[in-house]
């Protein structure tokens, strides 16, 4: 540790950062603009002008830039110079000299890092008297807004959207005043991060599209801290609401997950919750017409199906875990469905067990950016967990660190250290049946089968460790490539083998298993990330159930009286024929959802739940991270929690011991006891008891407008909002605020003089470290690395043999559309593209674009080909759900001959 | 004592004074053009709402007795409803002091009782006048640097054409 | 002559009665007319039906008794103040022949008793609303009534000793030479401001001090009960005013009006002076009110009574 002295008040900083984050984390108000924590610092925008002086005698002093200046030990700095003031309030009048005069119908006001900036630095009037440059605004697609007048040419979206995230169709344009930010040509933004370019542009040149329609400035909303449903990396985020509905998701900073950034599913899927077709009162469907009933009517029926016969329940990997846990009380675990066919169920209980086997270290996304050397093993990670690529895609910059140490260039110091890693990149090695978006980046791209991307797998374990199984009859190319991937792997000291569920390929993840376990034996600190499905595919497996087959045998030996499903639409899961005759053979169906489900049409009765934004709960993330969500909205009976409904269920079928939970907390408790696997839950989040300076924390800014007026066409009267007993944020703006909140708790972000999401700064323990209140979530796998010889799994599948007619159709989840919850979202709807079928070879007669059919999942589909010659011969891609709703896991096709149906 | 006798003195002469109370529903005193009664919303010269519904007023209220909603057709932010519960209202004028655009003013107006309390929630049809009232010429539009039918960009007061981002000639 | 005493009770009852609730409008009227504004002028002529309109409202308020309060006090103690007060009137001659108690030989000292007497109105009706506003004026009132009530006392002594009688019908007879606001005008300036204090009328009115104390000890009520204290008030004005005239201004005594209207004119004029009082001074703090009282009006009205006890020697035949 060193120590500054700024104004002369001696502060803590650390020699290998820069001044203005020494300052920042002093807690001094130094404006900024072009540095970013995560991007580091260009010195653009000169904002961070402060004075240095060389020693104590020394009166005059040079002015440095903050955030290109080294900290070293006894530096003696002054921001409050009056010199040091003058450049800043230059810099920013000149910033301002072409800024639109359009704040009021500016999404970013109030929130607004320039507007910060500008009162920082006391710029008040506008002195320059001559025309303001002007450029006309591109149309960027669904999710981002573009105003280029309030452009103040700081760089970071380009740095963000092309450095950062690999982006390509964003870049500077022009020059000199005349900088423009933006595509080549009107068209949506092409990244899955475009999103963060509202929250990395300072000021209003990029702006959330799908929040402006619903639009509330920042202090008008509400928040609540959540994590994100729409994959299983567990991003944190915070929603707001103001009047009972969602407006937007953005992004809440967590140290070792996803850090700053979101992806845009995660950032625009939060439309479901808004979606009129949502139910919000019990519907009885009596002769096929369905009736709204009230709630005590709803439990009555349930009490009279209850008699029919066993409960049965079917949970999902997309509830949260109170919500599966409560069904399983009300079934008992030997009726508790997983909700996942058989495949996929095995595979996805076996995921826990493997990565606590596996002597290699489970990482997080934090941790998994500081790897140098990694190997993406059969899983398109781009779009099944979009966050975690860009977390790989930071790996490729470990290389220059080396060099710019030997340099004595700081890590902070961006374009440089970029400079030192563009000949070198650490190796990043992609092994998938079809091209991904990490591949450009890739220092090798090997397309093949899922089976022969397994046995390569083994190939490379056995190179690394000669006890581990080898893989017979490689073909040369296979092996010398196997040889490329073990040498690369041997050269990292941090090697990351990185592993999912999209084949549902057993020998994939046992091939990435033996491989991290050899990696280990080599002495490298290995790591092994596997990714799950669904944003609690982890939590089930921890839970435990039976697959969706013994239900269906359940079913058809008429062991069912009454089907419980609980946020999970079965026609997703089970192909047309295989539903009715289940759905057949139960008496009554019982639907628990917060959106409107093919399945729901089918049911007896159907109760409104409580989606992510009006409810709390837990997640587990592929991790094995369990992590909190709590509620922004209270929901307005009879939509509640899926499990108060259970609980409700149970007692209304009479069971003894029916559970007698009140609050969250209660059954947290209950699953932490009952389940030892996550006993650690509890740890996740402060309970709804928690208080700061003995009072709940505020979930509403203090600024909060119109608390008399927006009720008033209702009633003039007012009342106090409901408290609800999950959470320990009040519902208003009454209440404790703090940067040293929890980081499982912030429901906002906020510091005095910075309204921007950049006052985040002041709720670290450092710039970038972890949060004051400490962060959140509480990981559960990390218990029982064993110490013995490593188990090597054997189940090296055999090489290909398939007709050359034969197609294996392999499902190919995409960025947006696959997602159940997300596709409900307009703005997300608005970039899902049909489903194509994707050959590697064409059959004869056939153009690229034509159509051509097959039976799937026990449908006859016609739909249009794409020819990808990447592909390996014998492959055949289709998006999950979307041309075949039951389509998930890999299925051997035949292409129809005749394209007449 | 002498002064209290004198106090006592110089109320008793005031017996002779002019009354300084007004007779008000008779006599109806004149207000001036910035007194801070029932609260409107105003037009720009052009006949457009001038209420760009940035929530300023809202933020600004002390009582939180205004609240509305954003909408926006072709670049023009407007108030999809804009309701003042004056039930609550102090008419202290400060939505007026935080309007950017004049939209929201206050004026002489102040006999509006009612014998019910919801009648005082005013909704937006009941604040949006026709005229500019006390501005009549500001149109924050004509100023703003954002494009909307009839302006194009570069063609508010102080700006230059847009920018031919393909040339590299200064 | 004489009058029936039923009328004269009857008589004497309603004119004090319409009297005080005259003086409510009229009191606010007059203040208005110092202070240049209007006062009450909308209901009926001059807003004079303004008192009929409150007598109604307050009629016809729920009669509410707080449920912390103690009931049977709470109710009794208005009834007190009343009571005190209208019975003091009892031995006032409007005329020589004029007072319903008649020639009382201790008159004065009846009245004086009452005064006393009045003091348990106002400390139970603080007593039993049995809230703090309520309780410190009562406690105010206490203190303020009976200290006042010495100089009160004390004041009327020389009056006593010059007329030599207690008898009110006496004293104003002994004035048919000269008032004794002459030689009593010491007597006369402690007995008015003795007088103010204990009517608790401004600038006296601690025991209510609406800034600090809500509405003092009758804070808690409401309705005719309420109704009664300010009558009671304004009675004691009339009362006062009345025992001023009697005391010092020669009562019924002048030259070609009728008896019963010098003495209507006289009272007239000092419920006017307390009018004026009211809309000139502002009120003292308590500690003032209590030095004044002790410090000041009782070597006063010691020297006063020495005073006039040693020119009575003085003069003293033989």
């Amino acid at each position: 540790m060193a120590t500054i002295l700024i104004d002369g008040r001696a502060c803590p900083a650390r020699t290998d950062e820069n001044l203005l984050q020494a300052c920042l984390e002093a807690g001094a108000d130094l404006p900024y603009f072009c540095w970013h924590p995560e991007l580091g610092s260009v010195g653009a925008c000169r904002q961070c002008a402060i004075k240095q002086f060389s020693g104590p005698d020394d009166k005059t002093g040079r002015i440095v830039m903050a955030c290109m200046t080294q900290v070293t030990d006894g530096a003696i700095l002054s921001i409050d110079d009056p010199q040091a003031r003058e450049f800043r309030a230059g810099v920013v009048e000149w910033l301002m000299t072409n800024h639109p005069h359009d704040c009021p119908v500016c999404p970013e006001g109030g929130e607004c890092h320039l507007q910060d900036m500008t009162v920082m630095t006391g710029h008040d009037s506008r002195r320059y008297r001559f025309a303001k440059r002007t450029h006309r605004n591109q149309d960027l697609g669904p999710f981002i807004n573009h105003e280029m007048n309030r452009c103040i040419g700081c760089y970071r979206c380009v740095r963000f959207y092309r450095d950062y995230a690999g982006g390509e169709d964003l870049a500077a344009f022009a020059a000199h005043n005349d900088l423009y930010f933006g595509r080549h040509e009107d068209g949506a933004l092409e990244s899955a991060f475009s999103g963060n370019l509202v929250e990395i542009c300072p000021t209003g040149v990029f702006t959330d599209k799908p929040f402006s329609a619903v639009y509330s400035r920042k202090w008008d909303m509400g928040g609540a801290p959540s994590v994100c449903a729409h994959c299983a990396v567990g991003c944190n985020t915070i929603v707001n609401a103001r009047q009972g509905s969602v407006r937007r998701v953005i992004n809440r900073y967590h140290e070792a997950v996803n850090r700053y950034f979101l992806c845009d599913r995660g950032r625009y899927g939060h439309g479901f919750t808004n979606a009129p077709t949502r139910p919000r009162a019990p519907i009885l469907r009596q002769g096929g017409i369905p009736v709204p009933i009230s709630m005590a009517t709803a439990l009555e029926r349930f009490a009279t199906m209850a008699k029919d016969g066993p409960i049965v329940g079917i949970g999902s990997t997309r509830a949260s875990l109170e919500s599966n846990f409560a069904l399983r009380c009300l079934t008992g675990p030997d009726r508790f469905s997983t909700g996942l066919a058989q495949l996929e169920h095995d595979l996805t209980m076996q995921v826990p067990a493997l990565l606590r086997a596996t002597p290699a270290r489970n990482p997080s996304l934090h941790d998994m950016e500081s790897a140098d050397a990694v190997l993406v093993l059969g899983e398109d990670v781009c779009v099944t967990a979009p966050r975690l690529s860009l977390a790989l895609r930071q790996t490729l910059r470990r290389a220059a660190f080396p060099a710019a140490d030997a340099a004595k260039v700081p890590h902070w110091m961006d374009a440089a250290v970029r400079m030192f890693g563009s000949d070198a990149p650490s190796p990043l090695m992609v092994l998938t049946p079809a091209a991904t978006d990490l591949d450009p980046i890739a220092a090798t791209a090997h397309r093949a089968a899922p089976d022969a991307i397994a046995r390569l797998g083994f190939a490379v374990a056995h190179r690394l460790d000669g006890s581990a199984p080898d893989a017979p009859d490689l073909s040369e190319t296979e092996s010398r490539l196997a040889d490329t991937i073990a040498t690369a792997l041997r050269t990292g000291r941090r090697p990351l083998i990185v592993a999912g569920l999209q084949y549902a390929n057993a020998a994939l993840i046992h091939a990435a298993a033996n491989i991290a376990t050899a990696l280990h034996a080599t002495g490298a600190d290995a790591a092994l990330s596997l990714v799950a499905p669904d944003c609690n595919s982890m939590g089930m497996a921890l839970t435990g159930g039976i697959p969706l087959d013994a239900v269906r045998t359940m079913a058809r030996t008429g062991h069912i009286g009454t089907l419980v499903v609980v946020e999970n639409d079965l026609t997703r899961r089970l192909d047309t024929a295989t539903l009715d005759e289940l759905l057949a053979a139960v008496p009554h169906l019982v639907v628990i959802d917060h959106i409107a489900t093919r399945l729901a049409e089918r049911a007896d009765l159907v109760l409104p739940a409580a989606s992510f934004a009006e409810s709390g709960g837990t997640l587990v993330s592929t991790e094995g991270r369990a992590q909190r969500f709590l509620p922004v909205i209270t929901p307005t009976m009879p939509v509640q929690e899926s499990w108060r409904w259970t609980q409700q269920f149970t007692r209304a079928a009479t069971h003894a011991d029916a559970p007698e939970w009140t609050n969250l907390d209660q059954i947290v408790a209950t699953i932490a006891h009952d389940i030892p696997a996550l006993s650690r839950i509890i740890d996740a989040a402060p309970d709804a008891g928690y208080r700061l300076d003995g009072r709940r924390l505020r979930s509403e800014p203090a600024r909060i407008s119109g608390r008399t007026a927006v009720r008033a066409n209702i009633s003039v009267h007012d009342r106090p909002l409901p408290q609800s007993p999950d959470t320990p944020l009040s519902p208003s703006m009454e209440g404790a605020y703090s940067p040293d909140t929890p980081g499982a708790l912030v429901p906002f972000y906020h510091a005095p003089g910075w309204n921007s999401v950049q006052s985040l700064n002041r709720f670290q323990q450092e710039i970038g470290g972890p949060m004051r209140g400490g962060d959140a979530g509480a990981r559960l796998l990390d218990d029982g690395i064993p110490a013995q010889a490593p188990e090597w799994h054997h189940d090296i599948p055999a090489p290909s043999t398939a007709a050359p007619d034969d197609l294996l159709l392999l499902p190919e989840p995409r960025l947006f559309g696959t997602e159940e919850l997300s596709a409900l979202s307009p703005p997300i709807a608005a970039r899902v593209t049909p489903a194509t079928l994707r050959l590697g070879t064409l059959p004869a007669g056939l153009q690229d674009g034509g159509m051509v059919s097959l039976t799937l999942a026990g449908e006859r589909l016609t739909l249009p080909v794409r020819h990808d010659p990447a592909l390996p011969p014998g492959i055949a891609l289709c998006p999950p759900h979307l041309a075949a709703r039951a389509f998930t896991a890999p299925v051997r096709v035949q292409l129809h001959r005749d394209d007449t149906p | 004592m002498f002064g209290i006798l004198r106090t006592l003195w110089l109320t008793f002469l005031h017996m002779g004074h002019r009354r300084v109370t007004v007779g008000y529903p008779e006599h109806k005193p004149p207000l001036p053009p910035r007194y801070r009664g029932r609260i409107i919303l105003s037009r720009d010269p052009d006949g457009m709402e001038r209420c760009v519904a940035c929530n300023l007023c809202a933020v600004a209220c002390p009582v939180d007795c205004i609240s509305l909603q954003k909408a926006e057709q072709d670049g023009r932010w407007y108030p999809d409803y804009f309701r003042i519960n004056f039930s609550r209202c102090i008419f202290c004028g400060m939505c007026e002091e935080a309007c950017p655009t004049y939209a929201i003013q206050l004026t002489p107006d102040f006999e509006m009782s009612e014998y019910l309390r919801p009648n005082l929630v005013y909704e937006k049809e009941d604040l949006l006048i026709s005229g500019t009232g006390k501005y009549p010429d500001y149109s924050f539009f004509r100023v703003a640097g954002v494009k909307i039918p009839g302006k194009d960009k570069g063609e508010a007061e102080r700006e230059a054409p847009p920018v031919d981002i393909h040339t590299l000639l200064p | 002559m004489t009058v029936p005493m039923p009328l004269i009770i009857g008589v004497t009852l309603a004119v004090l009665l319409g009297l005080a609730t005259f003086l409510t409008w009229f009191e606010r009227r007059l203040l208005g007319l110092w202070q240049d504004r209007y006062g009450p002028n909308r209901v009926g002529p001059g807003g004079i039906l303004q008192a009929v309109a409150d007598g109604v409202k307050i009629l016809f308020k729920q009669d509410w008794i707080p449920p912390f309060a103690d009931r049977g006090v709470f109710v009794l103690a208005p009834a007190i103040g009343m009571m005190t007060v209208l019975l003091s009137f009892g031995v006032v001659p409007v005329t020589a022949f004029w007072s319903i108690a008649g020639n009382l030989n201790v008159g004065l000292l009846f009245v004086l008793a009452m005064m006393g007497m009045g003091v348990y109105g106002v400390v139970l009706a603080g007593w039993a609303s049995n809230s703090k506003y309520a309780l410190l004026g009562g406690m105010r009132a206490a203190a303020q009534m009976i200290s006042y009530e010495v100089f009160m006392g004390l004041s009327v002594l020389g009056v006593v000793m010059q007329a030599g009688s207690f008898s009110m019908r006496d004293i104003v007879l002994a004035q048919s030479g000269l008032w004794f606001i002459v030689p009593q005008v010491l007597g006369c300036m402690v007995f008015m401001l003795a007088g103010v204090a204990e009517t608790h009328r401004l600038p006296f009115d601690l025991p209510e001090g609406e800034n600090e104390l809500g509405a003092g000890f009758h804070t808690e009520y409401s309705g005719m009960k309420f109704g009664m204290f300010f009558l009671a008030e304004y009675a004691g004005v009339v009362l006062i005013s009345a025992l001023l005239a009697t005391l010092y201004l020669g009562g019924w005594q002048g030259p070609l009006l009728p008896p019963p209207l010098w003495f209507g004119l006289k009272t007239g004029a000092l419920v006017c002076l307390f009018i004026l009082l009211r809309a000139a001074l502002p009120r003292p703090r308590y500690d003032q009110l209590m030095a004044l009282g002790w410090k000041i009006l009782l070597p006063l009205s010691l020297l006063n009574i020495a005073a006039t006890g040693a020119i009575l020697l003085l003069h003293a035949p033989g």
